[in-house]
């Protein structure tokens, strides 16, 4: 099964700061390891939301807003998909990877809908 | 113990003393005694411990057989219940490989060793060949009427990933994994509502992109470090994966690679896909050059795809009558359950209604 892991970010990434180098040695372990196990397909940081935009359509009017946004624990600042065999297993990277950020953070673990929509034939490692 | 906490590698890294791990490993090679010996050893990384795990499951003085289950085992951390399904045996069965695959380590001492590099590049064909069996157990399973067994497939991409993360510096672990995540690709587009569906057939946005992507920039790496077998294989599957449309397929590049291929790989089975690559990349002529020959070949004259590309190349030429022949030559020749759909349902499409099968194809009569 194949796993989304959404890291939310914090007012410091926000504001463009890097990550400490102690913390950066500890992500980069969390990667050598989830590596080693065969787990990891591809990570990756995100920028600060003032890089980013909104898009919302509503009632056919669209209506564009540039970042930064408010509400730093709501965003997103990291992504990861992971290749697990059960939501179980997810869950434990998930703890391995939140406990790497040790003044607080929160990680959302999400299930990649195999091609073909819920429910249509899996992709390897769909273990259901 | 939950799944993920089975897994060598958590095994391994969960207790951070030293005694302990040796302790582990001790365990799980069943072994006793020589404690120093294993002390000496077990100073190292989880990565050391990981890739002499993997070097001690596949040693190649154990039974190919035994060499899976004590992978699925002690690297996938699969219990005996899944690995005699997998192995398609009694679990008594599978826990008789296991155990005795342990006696056998335990005995022959090969938890001691600790090959060179240059020892670890000899005994890397059998660590490979290994995972590939893993892989290919759940691509196409040849008995029974399941199409793929996708749980082992995801077991061999693991351990794929991770011996490439382990010995980077090889060729054919990143040339493997490459071959395996391009392969694993297309597992979304395999299925249809009657049967499997053919590469050529396959909807082509069902195809997985972060595997696509992950398995060519594979490729490269392998190449750039000196490719090989696999590597090569890879090759060949990369170029389906970066077609757009199976008509935009480079036949001739295949054509190509298979020639590379072939010259330090021979055998028949490579020589019936490079027919069929120099059928689609010049036409059925330079196909038959490179196939007939092979009905000739022991090896080949009762191998069902041989007999079925075969009928491809005389429906192409409008030989129907022949091709219904052969057709149903291959039939006779195989019980795969997935083989069988597929001959089946060609057979069942061929254009009817000719009177004298040495007539010629006439398009203006023929097309529905």
């Amino acid at each position: 099964m194949r796993f989304l892991m959404m890291s939310k970010t914090n007012e410091d990434f926000e504001a463009g700061n890097p990550p400490s180098p102690e913390l950066f040695a500890r992500m980069g372990e969390f990667m050598a390891e989830a590596a080693a196990a065969g787990v990891l397909l591809q990570a990756d940081g995100l920028l600060p939301s003032s890089a980013g935009a909104r898009i919302t359509a509503q009632d056919g009017e669209i209506s564009v807003t540039d970042g930064p946004f408010a509400e730093a624990k709501e965003l997103v600042g990291g992504i990861a998909f992971i290749e697990a065999r059960d939501l179980a297993e997810a869950k434990e990277w998930g703890r391995r990877f939140a406990v790497v950020h040790d003044g607080g953070c929160e990680v959302e673990i999400r299930q990649v809908a195999a091609p073909g929509g819920p429910g249509g034939p899996g992709g390897p490692g769909d273990f259901s | 113990m939950t799944v993920a906490k089975r897994r060598a590698v958590d095994v391994v890294r969960r207790e951070a003393g030293r005694d302990a791990r040796y302790r582990e490993m001790a365990e799980r090679a069943s072994m006793t005694s020589d404690e120093e010996g294993l002390e000496a050893r077990v100073d190292g990384r989880i990565e050391d411990d990981l890739l002499r795990l993997i070097f001690i499951c596949c040693h190649p003085l154990l039974g190919r057989d035994t060499r899976v289950a004590l992978t699925l085992r002690l690297l996938g951390g699969l219990t005996t219940q899944e690995i005699a399904r997998a192995q398609l045996v009694p679990s008594t069965t599978a826990g008789q490989r296991i155990a005795r695959g342990k006696r056998a380590i335990a005995q022959a001492r090969i938890a001691f060793e600790d090959p060179t590099p240059d020892e670890q590049a000899q005994r890397l064909p059998s660590v490979l060949e290994v995972v590939y069996l893993i892989f290919n157990e759940g691509y196409a399973a040849t008995s029974g009427e399941s199409w793929t067994r996708q749980d082992l497939t995801g077991e061999a991409l693991r351990l794929a990933r991770m011996l490439a993360h382990l010995m980077p510096r090889v060729a054919e672990a990143h040339g493997l994994l490459a071959l395996l995540e391009i392969q694993a690709s297309r597992f979304g587009a395999r299925h249809g509502p009657t049967g499997p569906v053919l590469l050529e057939e396959q909807d082509r946005m069902l195809w997985d992109r972060l595997l696509i992507r992950r398995g060519l920039a594979g490729l490269e790496r392998a190449r750039a470090l000196g490719g090989g077998p696999y590597t090569a294989q890879a090759g060949i599957a990369a170029c389906h994966a970066r077609a757009p449309s199976a008509e935009l397929t480079d036949w001739a590049e295949i054509a190509r690679l298979y020639d590379a291929y072939a010259a330090s790989n021979p055998g028949p089975v490579v020589e019936l896909n490079r027919g069929i690559a120099h059928w689609k990349a010049r036409g059925t002529a330079a196909g038959r050059t490179i196939l007939e020959p092979l009905l000739a070949d022991a090896r080949m004259t009762r191998f069902h795809l041989l007999h079925a590309a075969l009928a491809e190349l005389d429906l192409a030429d409008g030989e129907v009558a022949a091709a219904g022949t052969r057709l149903r030559t291959a039939l006779g020749l195989t019980d795969s359950a997935a083989d069988r759909a597929v001959l089946g349902a060609k057979l069942a499409g061929l254009p009817r209604g000719r009177a004298n099968p040495r007539e010629p194809a006439d398009p203006e009569r023929d097309t529905p």
